[in-house]
């Protein structure tokens, strides 16, 4: 059987830097595997900037900076085609490759699968169920294929990749008849709105709900709600639903590792570590969504962690669990490992359900620490202190954000 | 404060630090450094973009399509029967009379083999017939369907999953009813059926709620894949010369006494004799022949299909007790690795594009929940609804008349998939007897396997160069959609394609695979440009 020190699943940003890191660190037998013909991830298909500002010092299309990934990790051992089917215990992994199935067993794992959005189903949007309905990471790929799969379309979502799928309908020379926002304010940095209001004539339509879906063969219409209760009829023969991240983690529901619960994502600690000590996770699996950027940034920092367990394991004797309440919806790691690395600002990330305003509040063992009076905003990163005080002592740490 | 930020160093170029200002990476209290700047690199960055290459305007749009050839005329080619309707019924008649030596030519009005709401969207079961109304042609059809199934489905590379079923009661009423159950199936010649009690049903099903207080066994209760075996069957059929014509709509006919002269939207056409298998357009189509007996009032039932994680949760076919309204909501592991519930019943007009709805969908998730409770950690990967051609009649409507050379096959509803090979015996006897006539059957019939998509049975990605997987969700390889787009019978439509393969039909509903599968179909009978349901 195939075996290696490291294996990443996943070549995309977070994958490919964490290779990248890997190899300068010395591992000796590093292997990457991805389930598509090439690697890059995501960023393949976005067609238009900004990419690649960290990692490059550039500004780069998505495609562009996908090729420059691969570029950096030349030399590193990058199978294409391979499809991780199990994680099993002990870093064995079940895979396919155009051969067959087949296994490989690794002393750290890395996953880095990544994240894709809400499709309509999973909404579960009423109406019926005609073709040109499809998510941005869809409408990406055939525009990059130079097909325009609808003429008129209407964006669901205000989030920055909301936007991304406004530049891509344009390049695409496809009409856009509205994007909607369920919320009274657009999910993405404010005045992003600008753009498809006075730039490309586009409404935003806020506190509109998307009631169903209409069209035969082919949508024919979409029928919105707006804020004031009456409805309207938008006709178009595209939908786009953007946003809504996901993690792609149908590798770890199969598996043994702990998952955070009502989330998917896998759950870590401050070395990105999963619950076996085996498997890491890096990247867009662990949230959703960050730029490339950051998950690259990620990769990086978890690899590093990776090469100093290769070197000098440290099992955690103790593990302080870190919990916290609505609306706060996910906050990663999940827990500090002691002894440990200090936490780092870049690590300690937390997102919320819905816009809130009010006091962020870190309490450990029940005393509060640090806060902060902010309005808080759904998708959107939300740091904490660069260093945390000392845990040594502690056993617990608890994340509440207290409305006002 | 992170690298974005840190980047407003002297010699990085202006339109770079504009950029950077766009980027999701303002401070940690979000207020903007520097409004003016932030305005300025917005306006750069539109200005960037809109200088990007744009699309060739010439990108493809949706292709209409393709023309069909018209009907041999019938200075050609003369068919002994023509049957109307590529549903699982009208696929499983046209492959006996085939068989039976007959030239039957097959039309559906829709681009594929099962377009219609019926086939295409049910709940993959294999009825042993336990329930059915005792006596009725129904219960005839289903247990000869069920039983000839088994005996073929080897040869045709057909997939089982031998389930089982718990009619589960929740309350102390419902406990009552369960011996009547078990004697109604023993009455219906199902006699493995006994009661369980709650002990050892929870001991089989450890993930059903402890509410449940006993259920009646159904053991060879089964789930099979609901596509695959109409497309063995027309195989088989058009091996045995049988022809399929598809968008062929039959508009209107005369029958001169002898012969049938049909107009379709392809062209005229004439035949010996009809058989009416058009489901949900059943009583238009017997229009034609005379005021039909039977209104098709279209039942809709709504699904929901969790992710492939939920799978381990159930391993039999949860059925409730039913009430006197309604049989009511399944919950049930798929044959391909996904976990069902329902059907809703609902009294629709619209006999094509049945439409879900929200809050009918959460009703389901919650219900399925109630009965399985760790189901609430899954995720849902699709939904959809299938439209039953229900009549007034609670009974099947099926009628030959052998002076207008005519047969009826109305109102198959709920139970189609199952009794479909017994319904094309009975339809067979019927013609044999009373149409008068004769073929010379095959003697040694062709068998035509199709490729198995279903889990409990390998898989081409599996197979030792299987090659490139395309979708990643199902697992589905390209080799596998560049055969089903080609070939002697290639799928219709993008819907065709799809329940053939399985492409597309995962929890990413086509995120990763979406395009490349379009690029894959262009220019194919398939062709079709963006995601849906056909």
């Amino acid at each position: 059987m195939d075996t290696a020190d490291v294996v990443i699943i996943g070549a995309g940003p977070a994958g490919l830097a964490a290779a990248r890191v890997l190899k300068a660190r010395g591992v000796a037998s590093l292997v990457v595997l991805d389930r598509e013909q090439e690697a890059g991830g995501v960023p393949r298909h976005c067609g238009h900037p900004p990419f690649g500002l960290y990692e490059f010092r550039r500004v780069l299309t998505g495609p562009a900076y996908a090729r420059k990934l691969r570029e950096a990790a030349a030399g590193i051992d990058i199978r294409t085609g391979v499809t991780v089917t199990r994680l099993g215990e002990g870093g064995l992994l079940s895979i396919v490759t155009p051969a067959g199935e087949d296994q490989i067993r690794a002393r750290r794992v890395l996953l880095a699968t990544g994240t894709r959005e809400t499709p309509r189903s999973a909404r579960l949007v009423s109406g019926t169920r005609p073709q040109g309905v499809m998510t941005t990471g869809t409408l990406q790929q055939y525009v990059l294929r130079g097909v325009r799969p609808v003429r008129r379309a209407v964006v669901v979502g205000t989030e920055l990749v909301s936007f991304s799928a406004l530049l891509t309908l344009h390049d695409a020379g496809i009409q856009v008849a509205a994007m909607i926002e369920e919320n009274a304010r657009i999910t993405f940095q404010r005045p992003a709105d600008l753009f498809p209001r006075l730039v490309l004539g586009v409404p935003v339509l806020l506190n509109t709900q998307i009631i169903a879906i209409e069209g035969g063969e082919r949508v024919e219409a979409v029928l919105i709600r707006r804020g004031g209760g009456h409805e309207e009829r938008i006709p178009c023969d595209g939908v786009i639903f953007t946003g809504q991240y996901i993690p792609e983690n149908a590798l770890l529901k199969h598996s043994h590792l702990e998952i955070t619960p009502g989330l998917g994502a896998p759950s870590i600690d401050q070395t990105y570590r999963c619950s076996d000590g085996v498997v890491y996770a890096a990247g867009n699996v662990l949230r959703p969504v960050e730029t490339a950027g950051w998950a690259y940034r990620e990769g990086e920092a978890a690899a590093a962690m990776i090469a100093a367990s290769l070197k000098t394991d440290q099992p955690a004797t103790r593990s302080i669990p870190i919990t916290w309440d609505a609306p706060i919806t996910i906050v990663t790691p999940q827990r500090i490992s002691l002894p440990g690395p200090a936490l780092d600002a870049m690590q300690f990330k937390l997102r919320v359900s819905r816009q809130a305003v009010g006091r962020l509040r870190l309490l450990i063992d029940g005393r509060e620490l640090w806060s902060r009076h902010m309005e808080a905003l759904p998708e959107r990163r939300i740091d904490l202190p660069r260093r945390l005080p000392s845990l040594e002592g502690a056993s617990r740490i608890h994340i509440a954000f207290q409305e006002i | 404060m992170t690298g974005y930020a840190g980047c407003h160093t002297r010699g990085m170029g202006h339109y770079r630090l504009l950029c950077a200002s766009l980027c999701a990476e303002i401070g940690p209290d979000r207020r903007l450094t520097d409004p003016i700047r932030w305005l300025a690199g917005f306006a750069s960055i539109l200005v960037l973009t809109f200088s990007q290459p744009v699309l060739n305007a010439g990108g493809r749009v949706a292709p209409t399509h393709m023309m069909r050839s018209p009907i041999p005329d019938s200075s050609v080619e003369i068919p002994d029967i023509v049957v109307i309707g590529a549903g699982v019924v009208g696929c499983a008649v046209t492959r006996l009379f085939a068989l039976s030596g007959a030239r039957v030519w097959l039309l559906e009005k829709g681009p594929d083999l099962l377009s219609s709401s019926a086939s295409k969207g049910n709940s993959a079961i294999l009825h042993t017939g336990f329930d059915a109304p005792p006596g009725t042609l129904e219960h005839q059809c289903i247990q000869a369907g069920y039983q000839e199934y088994l005996d073929l489905r080897e040869k045709f590379n057909l997939p089982l999953l031998e389930t089982g079923a718990y009619v589960v009661a929740w309350t102390d009423e419902e406990l009552d009813a369960l011996p009547h159950i078990v004697e109604k199936a023993h009455h219906n010649h199902v006699t493995d059926v006994r009661i369980v009690d709650r002990a050892e049903l929870l001991r089989a099903e450890p993930n059903l709620h402890p509410g449940a207080l006993g259920a009646a066994h159904i053991p060879r209760e089964f789930v099979i894949d609901p596509w695959s075996p109409s497309l063995a069957y027309v195989r088989q059929a058009i091996a045995h010369g049988a022809r399929c014509f598809f968008d062929c709509e039959v508009q209107s006919g005369r029958f001169d006494g002898q012969m049938w002269a049909l107009d379709t939207s392809r062209g005229p056409l004439k035949t010996r004799a009809v058989i009416n298998c058009a489901g949900l357009f059943g009583d238009f189509v017997e229009a034609i022949n005379a005021p039909s007996p039977f209104e098709i009032r279209p039942r809709k039932g709504q699904f929901v299909v969790f992710d492939k994680s939920a799978y381990p949760l159930v391993e039999s076919i949860i059925l409730p007790v039913p009430t006197a309204r309604t049989k009511g909501i399944l919950v049930t592991r798929t044959i391909f690795g996904n976990v069902l519930v329902g059907p809703t019943a609902e009294d629709v007009p619209e006999r094509d594009y049945p439409t879900v709805d929200q809050g009918t969908l959460k009703n389901l998730i919650a219900q399925a929940i109630q009965k399985i409770p760790a189901l609430s950690d899954h995720d849902v990967t699709a939904i959809y609804a299938g439209l039953r051609p229900a009549t007034q009649f609670s009974e099947y409507q099926v009628r030959s008349q052998p002076d207008r050379r005519w047969i009826t096959v109305g109102g198959i509803r709920s139970t189609g998939l199952t009794a479909s090979l017994g319904i094309a015996r009975h339809v067979w006897s019927l013609y044999e007897k009373e149409f008068g006539g004769s073929f010379t059957p095959a003697a040694d019939p062709v068998w035509t396997p199709v490729p198995n998509i279903a889990e409990n049975a390998p898989r081409a990605y599996q197979q030792p160069g299987g090659g490139e997987i395309v979708c990643h969700c199902e697992w589905v390889t390209r080799r596998e959609i560049e055969d089903a787009l080609g070939g002697e019978f290639p799928a219709g439509s993008l819907g065709g394609l799809k329940r053939r393969t399985r492409a597309m039909m995962g929890r990413c509903q086509g995120f990763y695979c979406g395009a490349h599968v379009a690029a894959l179909a262009e220019g194919k009978r398939a062709s079709a440009p963006a995601e849906g349901t056909r």
